[in-house]
């Protein structure tokens, strides 16, 4: 009896290793909390000196030491909105498609070459826009775009690099994203809602559009937030094909620059410590925008997966 | 009988939109196919022999190859994968098997927002946190940011695949008087192990095209490195550079790569996805 007591007092080995997979757990928490860390730190200098200031002027000049996110900031949120308006209506398209009228064959073949998709490293995107994109919006596109610069999107030259061809890039790469996740919760959809549309004379696209995107609504607003996500911080493929000029315009042709390929571009250049932690600052203002948008997404799936059971994203 | 011209026009209209969603579905594929399929023709003319086992020449000097970034690719991808799979895998195991409060739900909260963080913040990260105080780029700084993107892919697709292993196999375990933390190594992490080599391949699939946490961490390198605190050419890096560069005979070294690492991501990618979809796991980004 005394024995058994006494043993029980050593530490089984159950908890250790609990103990140590809970560790590693913790260390996920930790280092997380170090990118943090690492990050705010290191962009102290530029917000000592501009404060917040820093996000909302618009000259960026390493040479007079003025730093200002406000071009990059909306280079940013312009392509992603572009690539998005682009892509939402094609990935439903796409979503319906596999979800609804797709025989199984096909659906499962035309599915798997989509997400391929995503797979396809983002320089090999850069590559093609810069070679193949770029030159034909600038000779076929561009052009008689420019004839409606009476508007404030088409002013400018056609150059083949810029808001426009970051945008089509971008919503090729975000296209797998949102339709795959779409698909996913078009199915989840129950057959009797669909069965229930054509008992009341609804044809197949009615079906469609008043019951099977209603119904997977709240799946669709993560999908597109995901995918807004991805957009956002994409880097090496807008850095290639977006001209690279820190302004502000509305104009589809105009050339510009993003958060990320300023980071890209300028890191190993920049020897002025000042620079470097200004373009930290806007890595970390990335960061907090995908932090944000992440777990937007994310709170929305837990919604989702409460009230239908539906596809885990 | 009387025509109902309302209906027919209902039908109509909804045949477009469905035609509409095959042409959305046709472009996606038509795109992939463009995408590979120019790839593969610019590359396959500019790839050879010597593309595999030379030194980059300088400019103007024809020839030369980037054995070198090929190599230097793999090593700081292994080298990131030896730091996130052993953290990753035993968080899964945490999460899976233990983890039921509120702490294994901040940390599953915490890796999938993790999991959406920029490759390109990864790399500032790296840079902040290793080449600042090493005061030199490094392999080792490229490695840190890879591995900070693979830890939240191998988490969420190991967890999952434990999660597949049926609950009748811990039982029966337990049933025989084995302890958890056995049944976990010996029963558990054997069943999933085809699962989870092919979850951490599709984690280096997806990290070893990406540049942009590359670009000022393990930065390049025109010779030799095998040393992991020196600056160290990869391929990724290697493609950006010449792609970008005004001489045709860089960018047709940029192609080349282009094909190489295309063929290397997709065949990863490929293997592990057809293993998974066999084993009936569910697919995972």
């Amino acid at each position: 009896m005394a024995e058994r007591l006494s043993r029980k007092k050593i530490i089984s080995p159950e908890k250790i290793f609990m103990g140590m997979t809970a560790i590693f757990s913790l260390s996920v928490l930790l280092i997380s909390a170090l990118v943090v860390y690492e990050l705010f730190s290191a962009s102290e200098p530029t917000f000592h000196k501009f404060g917040f200031k820093f996000l909302i002027t618009k000259d960026w000049d390493p040479v007079q030491k003025v730093y200002g996110a406000l071009p990059f900031i909306w280079g940013t949120f312009y392509t992603s909105f572009i690539a998005l308006l682009i892509a939402l209506p094609v990935s439903l398209g796409i979503a319906i498609f596999l979800s609804e009228l797709a025989p199984a064959w096909l659906r499962s073949s035309v599915g798997f070459l989509i997400e391929l998709l995503a797979a396809i490293p983002s320089l090999i995107f850069g590559l093609w826009g810069l070679f193949v994109l770029s030159p034909l919006l600038q000779q076929y596109i561009e052009p008689p775009l420019s004839n409606l610069s009476f508007l404030p999107f088409f002013t400018g030259y056609p150059l083949g690099l810029g808001f426009l061809n970051a945008g089509l890039l971008l919503a090729v790469m975000i296209i797998p994203t949102i339709s795959s996740i779409s698909r996913d919760v078009m199915y989840t959809v129950p057959a009797n809602q669909r069965e229930g549309g054509l008992a009341l004379g609804m044809t197949r696209w009615e079906v469609v559009s008043k019951v099977v995107i209603p119904n997977s609504r709240s799946g669709i607003l993560g999908a597109v937030v995901l995918g807004l996500g991805r957009a956002l911080g994409e880097t090496m493929a807008v850095t290639m094909v977006i001209g690279n000029t820190p302004q502000f315009s509305l104009s589809l042709l105009d050339p510009g620059y993003t958060i990320s390929s300023a980071i890209a571009n300028q890191f190993t250049e920049a020897f002025d410590k000042l620079q470097i932690s200004a373009l930290i600052e806007l890595g970390l203002i990335l960061f907090v925008i995908s932090v944000i948008i992440n777990a937007f997404a994310k709170l929305l799936m837990f919604r989702m997966n409460r009230f239908s059971g539906g596809a885990r994203i | 009988m009387k025509t109902d011209f309302r209906y027919i026009r209902r039908k109509v209209f909804g045949t477009m939109m469905l035609g509409l969603s095959l042409l959305a579905a046709l472009a996606a594929v038509s795109m992939l196919f463009w995408i590979l399929g120019y790839t593969f023709v610019k590359g396959i003319s500019a790839v050879n022999l010597d593309f595999f086992t030379k030194l980059p020449t300088p400019v103007g000097v024809p020839g030369g190859g980037l054995a070198n970034s090929i190599v230097g690719s793999i090593i700081v991808v292994g080298m990131a994968a030896m730091m996130a799979i052993p953290v990753g895998i035993a968080t899964a195991i945490y999460l899976s098997e233990y983890g039921r409060g509120a702490f294994a739900s901040t940390v599953r909260f915490v890796s999938d927002v993790l999991a959406g963080v920029p490759a390109i913040v990864a790399g500032i990260v790296a840079y902040a946190l290793v080449v600042t105080r090493m005061h030199r780029f490094s392999a080792f700084s490229g490695s840190v940011s890879l591995a900070l993107l693979m830890l939240p892919i191998i988490i969420r697709s190991s967890e999952e695949i434990f999660r597949t292993v049926p609950d009748t196999l811990r039982e029966a375990s337990f049933a025989l008087g084995v302890p958890k933390w056995k049944t976990i190594l010996s029963i558990v992490l054997k069943t999933a192990s085809g699962g989870l080599v092919t979850g951490t391949i599709l984690a280096i699939a997806r990290v070893g095209g990406e540049a942009a946490p590359l670009l000022f961490t393990s930065f390049s390198n025109s010779f030799w490195n095998f040393n992991p605190g020196q600056p160290i050419a990869t391929l990724p890096v290697d493609l950006f550079n010449y792609s970008i560069s005004p001489y045709r005979d860089w960018q047709q070294k940029a192609w080349a790569a282009a094909l190489v690492l295309v063929g290397m991501v997709l065949v990863l990618n490929i293997s592990a996805r057809l293993y998974l979809a066999r084993k009936g796991f569910k697919r995972n980004g």
